[in-house]
């Protein structure tokens, strides 16, 4: 299965892990190499990411580069990594806008090393959860990612950073302990009937069981999974986690974190309770729709550049969840490809407004106004990183958004017509917001002595415009690694339809592969 | 070297064209500023030059039937979805790049002298040239989503560049109402794709080609064929500015005059009719969508003629006769010519753009004064820039032997054999407003004694070379293109023979008695005489009466300001909208959904106030508790068995 040596996933685990714990030996005063040295393994550890890139074999649908450990036995729980084309993506997206966050973290002045190690930490927290494949072991990661995140906002953010880092991690916590029944109520059915007791993804994947009882852990996991998204109206933890994060962890949040809700979708929700999926769709593609319309009005109207991305992150995300539950080729490829696309669009933005917070220490659009004069370099990377996230053709956004609908229409037209207004939306506020940000005369007196972007920044923001670029005019390398994983998950669900079902009485539940 | 009975044949040289613009706007990104001002605008003036060159050049090798292609790699493929970035010419095509590259070009060589003493010369060139790429996209794709690609970045340049003196907020609105208004259009565009997409897809078809698409076109019912040509049209109703979209061209006037020359008058705007005619083959069986395009076309050629009459800003006038003359050519598709529609895009292009740069000149000249109330008499000052104005007016008025009057006369024609008198008239008088509004432009600018502020006066000169002589290039194309099209009581129409293939059957010219023919052009000569001879009277006398807007009255008010459509459109949708929103980021959002939010917080602080009391350190409460827990799931497990 895996061409390369066991243990490559765990590398790429354990290099920020490792960075972690080395910092720990560094003094605190030692600003400049603790930073140097957090870039480094988080660079490292975007090389192995990359190699995985490479050795990925993109006609296999299947998990690749997987590691069983034995854990607990007796609980029927393993250490189980693997990636897929749906995967991969993922990690490689978190492996590569750490670095750029990292680098992004040096005017952070206060506890620098601390903050560093949660950055580290958080960095193995979600890839984790990204690679796992045992669900104990994904639940382990998705609550163990809390923790930095929690500390990150609380102690490095803003003026309310306190309530928003309790209510982040309390909303989310409150989702995740109705998954974590569930999980155990679906290795317990497993165990009934297949005499097991196993949190193996890859053969929980063949319980069969019905529909009364999917629903409820469907549900269950869609709670969880809906507010880390966020569907609408599990939204308005984000707005204030994103506003008081700093910047780093903003971008991490809209970049990765919001990413995490998503993946469960289509890794866990969708191919373990597929009929129930299947019922829910309509709801969940009303919720969806309704997200991108709703989400892109709140954004027109918001006075904090912050917020305004914030809530853009509301409506693009509806974009996902409609692709996902669209439930065909093109619209879950759109789907994947929009959670990449948002990431480094939605990431770049956020890194924009943090660099001029660090200028002018404000946020309000109306604090601003003709930065192309006083920042021309600045102004070109907020256009194109605009552009990209309204969606035109020949940038990231678009090939997401594109298939998305596309596959989204055939299921239903009504919903993606609305959906479709979402685009115009996203045009009105975000272009609004770059004539009060850039254009126009420059009126604050304060605007008047910025300087523009200094090499360290540009270095942020070059590799992820040029990302932008290729992934909007050249998407087949990705597409075509996301299309044999997709098409298996398709298949799941067609076959699961033609699936005997459980029963308590241990009949096979073996997948039928007659289906289709 | 290409076989004549071949139709497709591989050119590699294609993807050049588009490619060596989009190379030099690249080297002026990064380097413009260090190549300095000059060698950057000179560069992308060349880059457009080599474009038009291959052009030419490809022009030449095209046989008559035949189609080049050239493919660079799939763009986009998911499940049995798949589409390729390539490139094809075919005759509607050639003709297309001709447009796009000849006067892009001509136009690149004037904005040298009209931006010369500009701050943001590079970044001007940087965007002409980057549209001139997307523009090329656009008629060279050989699939639809290609040529929504281009679409899309026409639109951006077009933001882009008339925003492009972004001190001025005025500007900046301006361009963001083309881009959004052009978004609710592209939105009917796009879902027209997809029905398009999904409905051949239901039936195992997946291509979006121009090659392709006709032979499954007969799978689709008509119905779906009507929808999704209508929704196609409402992506050109954005594009071209008709009724009711066009309200966004005006206001890009705001852009500098190359621009409204090149983008908002020659190319970009016509890309709904060149759209149409590439999908011919969806438009002509779908009678229903054609007789509103048709509707809606002639329409808005009268409405934007009736409001071109009461404008003072030349270049307001100038933009609503160019919607105007869009509604011929959506005429024209209505009733199935397509042919006559690309013929009037293509004439429509050298005079329209030769008007835009003369009044460019003209606005040099007077150091950026657009009001034509304080013009006049100008016509011994810049002599070069008068000449050609006239002609090109000439031929926007239709007079005879002009271009306009060709490719203006074939639609009227077309539309009468075709039995549409009612289109017709509409057609017939609106000739006689064009006529009149462009001579009472003219006579305003240049003719009458001069009104022109005191503190401009001493520095009124004629253009520069650079300037003039793409003015005199344009001027000889609004005569002599349209002699191509010639009826055939004259010399015939070498047009029709070169592109009619392209339309197969669609629709072949019709033929009806010749002296009804010259009739029905004598009747349209008769009222741009009347229309000329009005304006003459009215404004070409020295001491003209021109109507200050205040004094305005009566249905003149009514016009200057365009029928109040931009007001109306802010009442019934951008105020609601705003005030929807509104609610919901200030009331809705932090009060409802999150109030919820927090209130479930509360309430669950107050359910653990009440647990709190079940700690009550009392073992047989706990014990009664544990007892009744087992029971339950015992109770539980013995029903599961």
């Amino acid at each position: 299965m895996s061409q390369f040596a066991v243990g490559h996933l765990s590398l790429i685990l354990l290099i920020p892990l490792v960075g972690a714990v080395v910092l720990l030996l560094i003094p605190r005063q030692q600003r400049q190499v603790l930073l140097t040295v957090s870039l480094l393994f988080s660079l490292a550890a975007f090389v192995w990411s990359m190699r995985l890139f490479q050795a990925f074999d993109a006609g296999n649908g299947d998990m690749q580069f997987v590691e069983r450990v034995t854990w607990m036995p007796a609980f029927g729980i393993a250490y189980i990594v693997g990636i897929d084309g749906i995967s991969l993506f993922l990690v490689l997206l978190t492996t590569f806008l750490m670095p750029l966050a990292i680098l992004a973290s040096w005017p952070v002045r206060e506890k620098i090393k601390e903050y560093l190690f949660f950055m580290l930490v958080l960095e193995t927290g979600m890839l984790g959860a990204f690679v796992a494949l045992d669900l104990f072991l994904f639940y382990i990661f998705w609550e163990v990612m809390l923790v930095p995140m929690y500390f990150l906002i609380g102690i490095w953010g803003g003026a309310r950073r306190i309530y928003a880092a309790l209510k982040f991690v309390v909303y989310t916590m409150a989702g995740s302990l109705l998954m974590l029944v569930a999980i155990i109520y679906l290795a317990t059915r497993y165990a009934h009937v297949h005499q097991v007791l196993t949190f193996d993804l890859l053969q929980l994947y063949n319980l069969h069981l019905p529909v009364n009882e999917q629903t409820w852990l469907f549900l269950a996991f869609a709670l969880s999974f809906a507010i880390k998204v966020p569907l609408f109206p599990f939204h308005t933890w984000l707005p204030d986690a994103h506003v008081e994060a700093p910047t780093a962890g903003s971008v991490i949040l809209a970049g990765i974190l919001l990413k995490m809700g998503t993946y469960g979708f289509l890794r866990f929700a969708i191919p373990l309770f597929p009929n129930a999926a299947l019922a829910m769709a309509p709801v969940i593609i009303a919720l969806a729709v309704i997200g991108i319309l709703y989400g892109a009005a709140v954004a027109m109207m918001q006075a904090d550049f912050k917020k305004l991305v914030a809530y853009s992150s509301v409506s693009h995300l509806g974009f996902v969840m409609l692709g996902l539950f669209a439930l065909n080729i093109q619209g879950i490829q759109g789907g994947i490809y929009q959670m990449i696309s948002h990431g480094l669009s939605t990431g770049a933005l956020f890194f924009l407004v943090g660099m001029i917070y660090d200028r002018r220490h404000t946020r309000m659009i109306d604090d601003f106004g003709g930065l192309w004069q006083q920042m021309p370099v600045f102004s070109v990377f907020l256009l194109i990183v605009t552009f990209a996230s309204i969606g035109l053709p020949g940038l990231n956004g678009f090939i997401g958004e594109f298939l998305i609908l596309l596959g989204a229409f055939s299921v239903t037209p009504g919903w993606t017509a609305a959906a479709a207004c979402g685009i115009i939306l996203g045009a009105i506020y975000m272009l609004w917001m770059l004539r009060r940000l850039i254009f126009g005369p420059l009126t604050h007196p304060e605007n008047q002595k910025l300087v523009d972007l200094s090499h360290r920044e540009l270095l942020i923001l070059a590799p992820i415009v040029a990302l932008i670029l290729i992934m909007g005019v050249y998407p087949q390398p990705f597409l075509s690694r996301m299309q044999p994983s997709v098409d298996l998950t398709l298949k799941r669900i067609v076959t699961s339809q033609a699936a005997p079902v459980a029963t308590n009485h241990g009949t096979s539940g073996e997948m039928k592969t007659d289906g289709r | 070297m290409v076989a004549s009975t071949s139709t497709v044949a591989t050119l590699e040289l294609l993807r050049w064209i588009p490619l060596i613009p989009l190379c030099a706007c690249a080297i002026n990104i990064f380097f413009g500023r260090a190549l300095g001002h000059r060698t950057a605008g000179v560069l992308a003036s060349a880059a457009v030059g080599v474009s038009l060159a291959l052009a030419l050049y490809v022009f030449w090798l095209l046989p008559a039937t035949g189609i080049f292609h050239d493919l660079l790699y799939t763009w986009i493929e998911s499940g049995s979805f798949r589409v390729n970035l390539s490139f094809q010419v075919d005759a509607l095509t050639a003709i297309m790049l001709l447009v796009v590259t000849g006067i892009g070009f001509l136009i690149h060589i004037y904005s040298l002298g009209y931006m010369a003493h500009d701050d943001g010369k590079v970044r001007f060139f940087i965007y002409l040239n980057l549209f001139i790429f997307f523009m090329l996209l656009l008629v060279m794709g050989d699939n639809l989503l290609l040529l929504f690609v281009g679409w899309e970045g026409v639109g951006l340049c077009s933001y882009l560049l008339v925003g492009f003196w972004y001190h001025d907020a005025k500007n900046t609105i301006a361009g963001n109402k083309a881009f959004i208004v052009n978004r609710i259009g592209d939105l009917g565009f796009i879902l027209g794709i997809f029905l398009l997409v999904t409905e051949l897809g239901r039936q195992g078809i997946w291509t979006l080609d121009f090659a392709e698409l006709p032979k499954h076109v007969s799978l689709l019912t008509p119905a779906t064929i009507t929808l999704i040509t209508l929704l196609l049209f409402v992506g050109a109703v954005g594009k071209s500015a008709q009724i009711p979209l066009f309200v966004w061209l005006p206001d890009a006037m705001a852009g500098p005059t190359p621009v409204s020359a090149l983008i908002h008058a020659a190319t970009m705007v016509t890309a709904g009719v060149y759209m149409t005619a590439r999908l011919h083959f969806l438009f002509a069986p779908a009678p229903y969508t054609l007789s509103i395009i048709a509707i809606i076309g002639a329409a808005t050629a009268f409405f934007a003629a009736t409001v071109a009459i009461a404008q003072n800003d030349i270049k307001k006038v100038l933009a609503y006769s160019t919607v105007s003359q869009l509604g011929y050519m959506f005429l024209a598709v209505g009733i199935g010519a397509f042919s006559a529609a690309i013929f009037h895009l293509f004439t429509h292009a050298f005079f329209k753009a030769c008007l835009f740069l003369g009044s460019g000149s003209v606005i040099h000249a007077l150091d950026g004064e657009q009001d034509m109330r304080k013009m006049g008499g100008l016509r011994s000052y810049l002599p070069k820039t008068y000449w050609t104005y006239v002609i090109a007016t000439l031929a926007i008025a239709g007079v005879p032997l002009t271009a306009g009057f060709f490719s203006k006369d074939l639609i009227l024609w077309q539309a009468f054999s075709h039995g549409s008198y009612a289109l017709w008239l509409v057609g017939v008088v609106t000739a006689g407003l064009t006529a009149f509004y462009m001579f009472r432009q003219l006579f305003m600018v240049f003719h009458g004694s001069s009104r022109v502020e005191d503190h401009v006066k001493p520095h009124i000169h004629e253009s520069p070379a650079v300037m003039t002589v793409p003015l005199i290039v344009l001027a000889i194309g609004s005569i002599f293109t349209g002699w191509l099209g010639a009826p055939e009581y004259l010399w015939g129409s070498l047009w029709d023979r070169w592109v009619q293939p392209v339309f197969g059957g669609a629709h072949g010219a019709e033929h009806g008695p010749v002296t009804t023919e010259i009739l029905v052009t004598l009747v349209t000569v008769a009222i741009v005489a009347i229309g000329i001879y009005l304006a003459y009277a009215r404004y070409a006398r020295t001491g003209t009466r021109v109507v200050p807007a205040e004094a305005a009255a009566g249905l003149y008010r009514v016009l200057l300001n365009s029928y109040w459509i931009d007001e109306f459109y802010d009442r019934i949708a951008v105020r609601p909208f705003t005030r929807v929103s509104q609610w919901l980021a200030q009331i809705f959002d932090p009060l409802v959904i999150d109030g919820l939010v927090n209130g479930v917080a509360k309430v669950a602080r107050g359910f653990s106030l009440i647990w709190r009391e079940a700690q009550t350190g009392n073992v047989q409460h706990y014990l009664i508790g544990f007892l009744a827990a087992t029971l339950a799931l015992l109770i539980y497990y013995l029903r599961q068995l």
